[in-house]
């Protein structure tokens, strides 16, 4: 993608976005509700027309060719985009004779996705008693049907359950480990650390940041330490006792119980904090080093919480 | 592959999609026959007894062209909903990302109402024949009147298609595809004459293609002379065809599950 601007009425939904990803890598796009995500995956998928720039799949015009995209791409779009009156078979048999490909290929092409999304059990029965986890495993084996070079997850676990989007994130490192190209959008930053071999953070319709979710989180430092303590008048002994500790101010909390600082992440921090305030006489409740996640990251970069925008939008 | 043959093959794939659930939905099939024969009993025994049209000696010759042409119209409706639901449901992103042709969407989903509207029609041949209703115009000519009553059926599949692909939910395809049907075929020569309409009204009762459609499938069942009704008729499925296929495409490459 080279400079896609995509505007909607008054709204630059894509204020331009340029983003390369190469083949066999696992990109997740990153961005509250409103970013520009769905609309970056609209225009590579022939969706949506740019306004302006352009995108390319394998070197091709989405603009100038999109048939030649659409046989190139799979799309997982934010719905689970199954017809729910058919067989899981028939949904596969159906998209699979859409991409023109010879009947016996696709039998044989839906029979080995039935079996590696562990759907061939309920490969007859029709979709519609389906729970949210195997609609959407089903939605990425018919996207998978034509074996597409890349592959489009717009918020593939949005909506599931936490048992059914831990499978869900199974099947996905699977399709990593298979060498499958794929770009994947995500509201849940835990989701795109677990997941992309590289993060492309995306807000108001501009790429804010890149990098590998290591890279992200070096960003904005290294661990912060947090101590509780029982009674309020220890505060400042204790905080006397923690500041040769740590690698920068140290902050209370109004309760006067709640310490939090900067420490340099390594071995034996907490034992040594825990015999200092020991010693010193203050009676700890609660020691914790906490890394950074990528929750962090955004608001370093963004200035606001996830959460924060969500109710916002 | 050139493009004609795609968009047949993937028609078909589409048409056959819709075509496989119908048997499933027994429900559904039983419910959709029992409406037009509900009207169909209706009409002949409530309003029957009382109404009295000129050149027929018996109601039913002249009621049961109309509620055919009525129940076939109605039909028309399923196309715009289902297509709301596939847009809904996110099935059109899906499809309009595959490299199909994308009119198959659309054309799939009109043949298959077809079907289901053929079905509902001869469950309604049955029980008119049964009540006492006859071709008194011969085989060659019922076979004709059919055709013309599916045609302009299909022709408003078009129709429900732009609908479908306009409105943002499945209920409000549903209403906006229902709602102008009962002025269409009631402000018509479907179940009375319109000459007993009020003055203002006639000439929108006469000018109605849904009059010159069921005049001429009446004419043409009860071996009356047609004139050029019929070809008013044809001409006018054909245009609405021509029209709505181009605005139903249109719409098709823009609408969004959004």
């Amino acid at each position: 993608m080279d400079g896609i601007v995509k505007t909607f009425g008054d709204t630059r939904a894509l204020d331009g976005v340029d983003l390369a990803v190469p083949r066999g890598a696992v990109y997740g796009l990153l961005g509250p509700n409103g970013a520009g995500k769905t609309t970056s995956v609209r225009v590579l998928t022939t969706l949506l027309r740019p306004d302006a720039g352009t995108a390319r799949i394998d070197g091709i015009d989405v603009a100038a060719d999109p048939h030649a995209v659409r046989q190139r791409i799979g799309l997982t779009g934010q719905y689970a985009a199954v017809e729910e009156r058919l067989t899981a078979r028939e949904n596969l048999g159906f998209v699979g004779r859409l991409f023109h490909l010879p009947r016996a290929r696709v039998a044989a092409r839906a029979d080995e996705l039935l079996e590696r999304f562990d759907l061939a059990d309920a490969a007859d029965r029709v979709v519609k008693g389906f729970s949210g986890g195997m609609r959407r495993r089903l939605d990425i084996a018919m996207s998978l049907i034509a074996e597409p070079s890349v592959l489009f997850l717009d918020e593939p676990t949005t909506g599931l359950d936490p048992r059914s989007r831990l499978g869900m994130w199974d099947v996905i490192e699977e399709l990593a480990a298979d060498g499958t190209t794929v770009l994947l959008t995500t509201q849940y930053l835990e989701e795109a650390d677990r997941l992309a071999e590289q993060i492309v953070v995306i807000d108001h319709g501009r790429v804010i940041a890149e990098g590998s979710p290591d890279e992200l989180k070096q960003r904005i430092g290294g661990a912060r330490l947090s101590v509780r303590i029982a009674r309020p008048e220890n505060q400042e002994r204790a905080m006397s006792t923690l500041t040769p500790l740590c690698a920068g101010e140290v902050v209370s909390d109004d309760a006067r119980t709640g310490f939090s600082a900067p420490i340099i992440a390594g071995d034996g921090v907490v034992p040594g904090v825990i015999r200092a305030l020991d010693d010193a006489g203050v009676d700890v409740l609660d020691v914790e080093v906490r890394r950074p996640s990528l929750d962090d990251v955004f608001l370093v970069l963004t200035g606001r919480t996830t959460d924060a925008e969500e109710d916002a939008s | 592959m050139n493009r004609l043959r795609w968009l047949l093959h993937d028609s078909w794939v589409e048409a056959e999609r819709h075509l496989r659930i119908i048997p499933r939905n027994v429900e559904l099939l039983i419910f959709a026959s029992i409406q037009p024969i509900m009207f169909l009993a209706i009409f002949v025994y409530v309003f029957g007894g009382s109404i009295v049209i000129p050149g027929f000696d018996n109601y039913d010759q002249f009621l049961m062209p109309g509620i055919f042409a009525q129940t076939l119209v109605f039909g028309s409706a399923f196309t715009g909903i289902g297509l709301a639901d596939d847009l809904q449901k996110g099935l059109v992103d899906r499809l309009r990302s595959l490299p199909m042709s994308r009119s198959a969407v659309i054309v799939g989903r009109t043949i298959s109402d077809l079907v289901r509207n053929l079905f509902t029609f001869v469950v309604m041949i049955v029980v008119a024949l049964a009540i006492g209703f006859r071709f008194t115009g011969g085989a060659v000519d019922a076979i004709a009147a059919t055709a013309l009553l599916v045609l302009f059926s299909y022709a408003l599949s078009w129709v429900q298609a732009v609908i479908g692909l306009s409105v943002s939910s499945v209920e409000a395809a549903n209403s906006a595809g229902f709602i102008w049907m009962f002025p269409l075929t009631f402000v018509s020569s479907a179940f009375v004459d319109p000459s007993n309409m009020p003055g203002w009204l006639r000439p929108v009762a006469d000018a109605n293609p849904f009059t010159l459609v069921t005049n001429s499938a009446r004419a043409l069942y009860n071996g009356n002379p047609v004139g050029t009704d019929a070809w008013w008729a044809l001409a006018w499925s054909i245009g609405i065809i021509v029209v709505f296929s181009t605005m139903a495409a249109r719409r098709f490459s823009r609408s969004t599950a959004g």
